[in-house]
């Protein structure tokens, strides 16, 4: 209770849906009007729940509504949603780039935000005159930023090029700049937006690092925006799920990333609709079954793929298989069940195909289902269903040391009995 | 909660506006940025370009050459024994600093909504970097009228400056507030109603007519139907550039009533100005 470094109170914010022009200027003098008679706002009554998928009869729409949190010193705070769920206007009223249509945020200690990287970047001015000119802006003094000068531009990797003229410079050599100008900062609130997605794989690492720091070592408290859960799971404990801008989850990270990964089930079952009249045999069922909710699954933990097939008639030699591919469409495994194996005769009717990898070793990122029913014999190919349930993999629990996961730096781990000697 | 405890707050984000609600500490801890806007102004406005700085001088002259053609030849504008091209350039040289400071304040939140929606700091630091950078060119400008005052001088004709000159950093103050003051004004208002940049573009045109810029207020008094020659004669801007010339080229004269007038006047805008501008700031990221 005594280390509160920040609290929002009833924080809400109204947006004007549609297009801000038409008959602005009456609902401002209607404002004003009831403003002078010592009124409520008029159409602070109004505005509905922001869903974006459900149109809505009011004018008007609350990006967040009610919210309420506190943050203790030193604490790492996630905050997960999906995209419309009021994280960057909550991120914006924390950052004082817009004010709250009501309630209030008090804080004891400065709050910086990084948004975007570079913002405030000039192309025509030379690298250091840029560090000097965006630490300003993010709030340092000249004398600050002069102290600190050698250090950030060591930090940012750049000394070479630290007079020449940020046009010049590459976007990645920008980011590293700008990154570094900010990691360098002193506030006592730092706010971070999706910052990570940029840069190269070993300045995403030292960032991180240089995050884990100033919230570990340094004992800063950090408010971390991100899509990213495996970022989300390494640095912070405690997340804040938005929905539909209001809290719908407030504590323990793993818990939270669970509750956001509920919620839309769409494309992750394959559930045939058509008719059955044609007398072709089909897959009528394909599922997934992850370790987590909404087709996410844990590296290493088993894996289950559940199939219905309808036979309208006896077939022998049957053959089901499905290849896992990536998101590029390239498969990655092969699997499949024949009946030439198996040596049962199908006869006609509807079956249920169970089948698991008890310790897949897929690497983190997006996959789906390639499905072929076919028979054996005859080769005649019944049901192809091509990219159904899509699925991704996390290794949010699984760490290593040394090195963050990084992503696309392969599609598979294998296990490795290394040897080594002296030669 | 305790009261006490409620004190130890740094700082509150609500939408709660006081009418005055200047954080001058705030400002003075900003006021780094402010020389750090000051210098990239400068130092990149002519980066890659061939003349550089000369732009600086082309466009007065030549609107000089052009003022004195037309109202001085053709119209015959007297202007008390001062060369018209002098007089003239005496008033556009006045008239351009508040002008830029005008229109270059009056865009402040639209050009750089990309850099306010990212990040917080006091917003008035932006068009006040701006006046203050506007000074070199002031100041460039004014170095070609010493100039060409030299050169007249050179060829013999009377005129002198006189020692209302000791008023020039108030004159140079009272154009930079006005300029500031209305830009502040339009700048919010431009963040809902597009409609008011096209306007200021001719705007700003029609007002040099009516501040006494192309001839001097004598003239304005004979010739202008009476209430015509009221507005000129209440324009705080004709005040100032008629004060500009009385002191650098000693013709019209000097009332001390009408001064003040003016300084009250620029002050007054000035505030509005601030005022307006801050209760802008804090929500124009929703509407612009």
């Amino acid at each position: 209770m005594s280390n509160i470094i920040l609290k929002a109170e009833n924080i809400s914010k109204q947006y004007r849906l549609g297009l801000v022009g038409t008959g602005t200027i009456s609902h401002d003098l209607n404002r004003w009007w009831a403003n002078i008679r010592g009124k409520e706002d008029p159409y602070l009554k109004v505005g509905a729940v922001n869903d974006r998928s459900t149109k809505s009869d009011s004018d008007y729409v609350w990006a967040l509504k009610d919210i309420n949190f506190e943050v203790q010193q030193g604490e790492v705070l996630g905050i997960i949603g999906k995209n419309g769920a009021g994280k960057s206007t909550l991120l914006k009223i924390l950052s004082r780039v817009t004010s709250p249509t009501t309630g209030e945020i008090k804080t004891k200690g400065r709050i910086a935000s990084l948004l975007e990287v570079g913002t405030g970047f000039h192309p025509e001015l030379t690298g250091r005159e840029n560090i000097y000119l965006n630490g300003a802006i993010l709030g340092m003094t000249k004398a600050e930023i002069r102290a600190k000068e050698q250090e950030i531009i060591e930090f940012s990797g750049c000394e070479r090029y630290v007079d020449t003229p940020v046009k010049r410079y590459s976007s990645g050599m920008r980011v590293r700049l700008a990154f570094a100008v900010a990691a360098f900062l002193e506030p006592d609130i730092l706010v971070i937006d999706e910052v990570l997605a940029v840069g190269d794989a070993e300045f995403q690492k030292k960032a991180i690092g240089k995050m884990q720091d100033i919230s570990k070592g340094e004992g800063r408290t950090v408010i971390f925006v991100s899509h990213d859960m495996n970022a989300i799971s390494v640095l912070t404990n405690r997340v804040i799920v938005l929905q539909n801008g209001i809290v719908n989850y407030d504590g323990d990270t793993n818990e939270g990333i669970k509750e956001y990964l509920k919620g839309e089930n769409k494309r992750m079952i394959y559930q045939y609709e058509g008719n059955y009249a044609d007398g072709i045999p089909k897959i009528t069922e394909v599922k997934v079954n992850t370790s987590l909710p909404n087709n996410i699954h844990e590296f290493g933990k088993e894996i289950q793929f559940q199939f219905k097939i309808y036979l309208p008639f006896d077939v022998e030699n049957l053959a089901l298989s499905f290849q896992i591919v990536d998101e590029f469409s390239v498969p990655i495994t092969h699997s499949w069940i024949f009946d030439a194996d198996k040596q049962i005769k199908r006869n006609k009717g509807t079956y249920h195909f169970i089948g698991s990898y008890p310790k897949p070793k897929l690497y983190m990122g997006y996959y789906s289902l390639v499905v072929h029913l076919s028979n054996s014999r005859t080769k005649e190919k019944y049901d192809f269903l091509d990219s159904v349930c899509y699925f991704s993999i996390v290794m949010m629990k699984t760490v290593r040391s040394e090195y963050h996961w990084q992503k696309n730096t392969c599609k598979y781990i294998e296990e490795v009995k290394w040897q080594s000697s002296k030669i | 909660m305790s009261a006490k405890k409620e004190d130890e707050w740094l700082y509150t984000i609500s939408s709660k506006r006081k009418l005055i609600d200047f954080n001058f500490k705030e400002i003075w801890r900003y006021k780094d940025l402010l020389f750090l806007f000051v210098k990239r102004d400068i130092v990149t406005l002519y980066k890659q370009t061939v003349l550089g700085p000369l732009w600086y001088l082309i466009q007065p002259l030549f609107t000089a050459l052009i003022f004195t053609l037309v109202f001085n030849n053709l119209g015959s504008i007297k202007t008390g024994g001062i060369p018209p091209f002098l007089f003239n350039l005496a008033g556009i040289t006045a008239w351009n600093y508040f002008k830029d400071c005008l229109t270059n304040t009056s865009n402040t939140f639209t050009k750089n909504q990309n850099i306010f929606g990212k990040v917080y700091f006091p917003r008035v630091i932006l068009p006040m970097s701006v006046t203050v950078s506007n000074l070199l060119k002031f100041g460039i400008q004014l170095l070609i009228f010493i100039g060409f005052y030299c050169y007249f001088k050179f060829l013999g004709y009377e005129f002198s400056f006189n020692k209302n000159l000791a008023l020039f950093p108030v004159y140079v103050l009272i154009m930079g507030m006005l300029g500031l003051g209305l830009g502040m004004i339009l700048s919010s208002l431009t963040t809902k109603y597009r409609d008011l940049t096209v306007l200021l573009s001719f705007a700003v045109q029609l007002l040099m007519y009516v501040s006494a810029v192309p001839y001097p207020m004598s003239e304005a008094n004979a010739k202008f139907p009476p209430l015509v020659a009221k507005f000129v004669e209440y324009n705080p801007l004709t005040q100032i550039i008629e004060g500009f010339r009385y002191m650098l080229l000693n013709t019209g004269d000097f009332n001390l009533g009408r001064f003040l007038y003016t300084l009250f006047v620029s002050i007054a805008l000035f505030l509005i100005g601030l005022i307006i501008f801050n209760r802008t700031e804090k929500t124009f990221i929703d509407t612009v």
